[in-house]
């Protein structure tokens, strides 16, 4: 209950905001830690592609309070993104999960990489039995002649 | 009146453009001389034209003409002069305009440079650059012209986005812009050679100096967007894997590909196909970029056109080019037969695992980039797609490139041999004894320091080796350093800087110390070694905006360093504040401190942070740029050298 009216208190004073404030700040250094790199991982809803550690937005206030409240309950660092996906949906996670289609976004690299690798070796050992079995080109074995009776 | 001639002198332009693309590559498949002779003619005109316009547009922005819509919207009689002029192109009409004036200034350069290339191929690139000029003044035209009157010119206009009002931000664009828009030159090469059906190393030789001055203009350019962001944003973030950063840095990352890709087929006759696919790539990331940033698909902070008629004429442009481009491909590279056969080991296998590398770290910039659209057009979520997905995607194939580049280059052509290899062991070994003792200092923190740091020493000391290798055995090592072809030092130079950019950005990761706290004036707080003292803070007001500026003195074990201004400012014309920190800069690290609102319970919040190596990013960038302009005065790029080694049957032709 204490937590909730300090919460409600500081949305009063949001409007001044400018990213992280010298009131929001925990103590506890540990779970301060903890919940600026939680909210390096939430994105600003209003703002364009700024997380709430570094938005100055009035809502990423909120939700940076709402993160300390939740860490300072007793919440595991899963739970409280949880609890915040749960509330604002998937739009506020700035590195998507894996699940579903968004496998595609996490495995395009990894396996365009392999891909290409497993072409070049093909390639690379193609040419290698072209340059053993085949001798030169008909241009370059009449510029040899050329050459010779030159 | 001026700005009626300035239009119309763009409708001619048009006009120029649809000839030179239609005359001179009619004339290049029939053969006929005298249509061809006509190219440099028409590309020369163009720029003269478009030059005129574009001259014209700044006038009315310098005398404040508030008779055009484009200054009323952007400009205002009491910005600074610097401010005026870079309204120019502040703005998406006057930038678009920018834009075709850099393509007329590219395809005038080539005409002027290119009296030595067979005639058909020039006629060629230049037909081929004309139809882009062509597409974008049509578009500047149609959708966005900039000399647009108003029926009622107001007393005075609305002012530029105070955020684009700083020194490091105005020459971002013309920078970024002769990057992005001199890839069109070498798309044009690349589109030539697939319709004349030939690809040699005197093409290699022609692309490779136009790829590296986009490449220089790009690194130069997001250099200095980073260091902007950095500086004026207040967080003192150099890099945030924003749409907008992604789409010039996606060309960066192909084009820097295609300048390695370009060597090879220079030296080696090898990696042909790939080398034009590459650099059709090179442009068409361009062009997606202006698409991502000029439609607003994905709004971010510096889209300015929101306007879907705009972004569907860019899409149409897109897909003809890039589109037309590819199926050409297709439908020709099997022309285009390597001759150069080479070892698994050798400085050809090093280069492909560059390009290899490059090439799938811009893929993963691209997909991540595009993929909150994909993923809500095709299933309907809504997600976004953030710094700590490309950090951890991206940044894997930079380590490895980093990795590779010393010992690649160490390499030599066709064959290598272990031996090649020897002096780079205790390198290796040093470097990994760097990353341990690093490690070992600073518990319990991320690896990307120690890492990064490694990594930075091994890419210098490879350099360094590399050059000493070159000087050879016995007396005479620093004549033969000092006689060695600019092109080497160039390589050396970029290499280098990459290293220290590596080095920066690993400091600033992982080492960067932040403190936020009240402070009332007279205040005085410990932050690391250094001491900050709230000494005052006051309002002012400046030529366009008010300000409250704070005096902040900063000193270290007693000793006074410097005095720190750090502001808040309020721009009336625009109803926006903006935050200017106050910057102490050094070679190791930054001091870097913002000064916000006034507390409730009296006093500011103060933030301050130690940033480790920051200068070293654009340092890096800076010297990286270096590195390719000493490439580019290389002998063998001078015009009259390339004369003078052409194969005398190709002057016929």
């Amino acid at each position: 209950m204490k937590q909730a009216l300090l919460v409600m208190l500081l949305l009063v004073w949001a409007g001044i905001a400018q990213a992280v404030e010298p009131g929001e700040v925990l103590s506890d250094p540990v779970l301060e830690d903890r919940a600026r790199s939680i909210s390096q991982g939430l994105r600003c809803l209003q703002c364009r592609n700024e997380s709430i550690d570094e938005s100055n937005a009035g809502i990423a206030k909120d939700l940076r309070l709402l993160v300390r409240a939740r860490l300072v309950e007793g919440d595991s660092d899963t739970e409280v993104m949880d609890y915040i996906v749960a509330r604002y949906g998937e739009y506020v996670l700035l590195r998507p999960n894996g699940l579903g289609i968004n496998l595609v976004l996490w495995l395009a690299g990894p396996a365009l990489f392999l891909t290409a690798l497993a072409g070049l070796l093909a390639v690379q050992r193609r040419s290698k039995l072209n340059a053993l079995t085949q001798g030169l080109s008909e241009e370059e074995e009449k510029e040899i002649e050329k050459l010779l009776s030159s | 009146m001026l700005n009626e001639l300035a239009h119309f002198s763009l409708n001619i332009a048009l006009g120029f453009a649809v000839f030179g693309t239609i005359v001179p590559l009619a004339g290049a498949t029939l053969r006929r001389s005298s249509w061809m002779q006509l190219a440099p003619i028409f590309s020369t005109l163009q720029f003269i034209l478009v030059a005129f316009a574009f001259g014209a547009l700044t006038v009315a922005f310098v005398s404040s003409d508030f008779s055009l819509r484009v200054v009323v919207l952007n400009s205002h009689t009491l910005k600074p002069m610097l401010y005026k002029i870079a309204g120019v192109w502040g703005n998406h009409e006057g930038s678009l305009l920018l834009w075709v004036l850099i393509l007329t200034l590219f395809a005038a350069c080539a005409a002027v440079f290119g009296k030595t290339l067979p005639q058909s191929l020039l006629a060629r690139v230049l037909g081929v650059q004309s139809s882009i000029t062509a597409a974008f003044l049509a578009f500047v035209l149609f959708t966005s012209n900039p000399f647009t009157r108003v029926e009622f010119p107001p007393f005075n206009g609305q002012g530029l986005n105070p955020l684009l009002q700083d020194p490091g931000l105005a020459f971002h664009p013309p920078f970024l812009y002769l990057g992005y828009v001199g890839l069109s030159i070498t798309f044009s090469f690349a589109i030539a050679a697939l319709l004349e059906g030939k690809v040699d190393a005197a093409w290699g030789r022609w692309v490779r100096p136009w790829t590296l001055a986009a490449w220089i203009f790009l690194t130069i350019g997001i250099g200095l967007g980073s260091w902007w962001a950095y500086y004026e944003l207040g967080w003192g973030g150099f890099w945030f894997w924003d749409p907008v950063e992604n789409a010039s840095f996606m060309p960066w990352l192909i084009s820097a590909a295609l300048l390695h890709s370009a060597i090879v087929v220079e030296k080696r006759d090898a990696l042909k196909a790939w080398t034009i696919l590459l650099a059709i790539l090179a442009f068409g990331f361009s062009l997606i970029g202006t698409f991502i940033v000029r439609s607003g698909v994905l709004t971010s902070v510096h889209a300015f056109a929101n306007d879907p008629e705009r972004g569907v004429f860019i899409l149409m442009i897109l897909g003809v080019f890039f589109g037309g481009a590819l199926l050409l491909f297709a439908l020709r590279a099997n022309a285009m037969d390597s001759k150069g056969v080479f070892a698994t080991v050798s400085r050809e296998s090093a280069l492909i695992a560059n390009n290899l590398l490059l090439a799938i770290s811009c893929f993963v910039v691209f997909v991540g980039t595009v993929w909150p659209l994909v993923a809500e057009l095709l299933m309907d979520r809504k997600l976004s797609v953030g710094p700590p997905f490309f950090n951890v995607a991206f940044t894997p194939f930079m380590v490895a490139l980093a990795v590779i580049l010393p010992i690649g280059s160490t390499l030599p052509w066709k064959r290598a041999k272990r031996a090649h290899l020897s002096r780079l062991w205790p390198v290796a070994v040093f470097c990994l004894a760097c990353v341990g003792l690093t490690w070992a200092m600073q518990t319990g923190r991320s690896l990307i320091g120690p890492v990064g740091l490694g990594l930075g020493v091994w890419l210098v000391m490879g350099v360094l080796i590399e050059l000493y290798q070159r000087t050879g055995r016995g007396t005479g090592k620093w004549s033969r350093l000092l006689s060695l072809p600019l092109a080497d030092w160039g390589k050396a130079t970029a290499h280098a800087g990459l290293g220290i950019t590596i080095f920066g950005v690993a400091g600033i990761t992982a080492w960067q110390v932040e403190d936020i706290r009240v402070m009332a004036i007279g205040d005085s707080a410990e932050i690391a070694e250094f001491t900050v003292t709230l000494d005052n803070v006051e309002d002012l007001r400046g030529p366009n905006y008010l300000t409250t500026m704070a005096d902040i003195k900063l000193a270290r074990d007693g000793k006074f360093i410097a005095n720190l201004y750090p502001e808040r400012r309020y721009y009336p014309v625009a109803e926006m504040p903006t935050t200017e920190a106050g910057i102490d800069s050094g070679l190791w690290r930054d001091v870097y401190v913002v000064v916000g609102d006034a507390q409730p319970q009296g006093g500011y919040a103060v933030r301050t942070f130690i940033k480790p190596l920051a200068n070293w990013i654009w340092t890096g960038a800076i010297i990286m740029a270096m590195g390719g302009l000493l490439s580019l005065f290389d002998r063998r790029y001078r015009v009259g050298s390339v004369a003078a080694r052409r194969d005398p049957v190709e002057g016929e032709a």
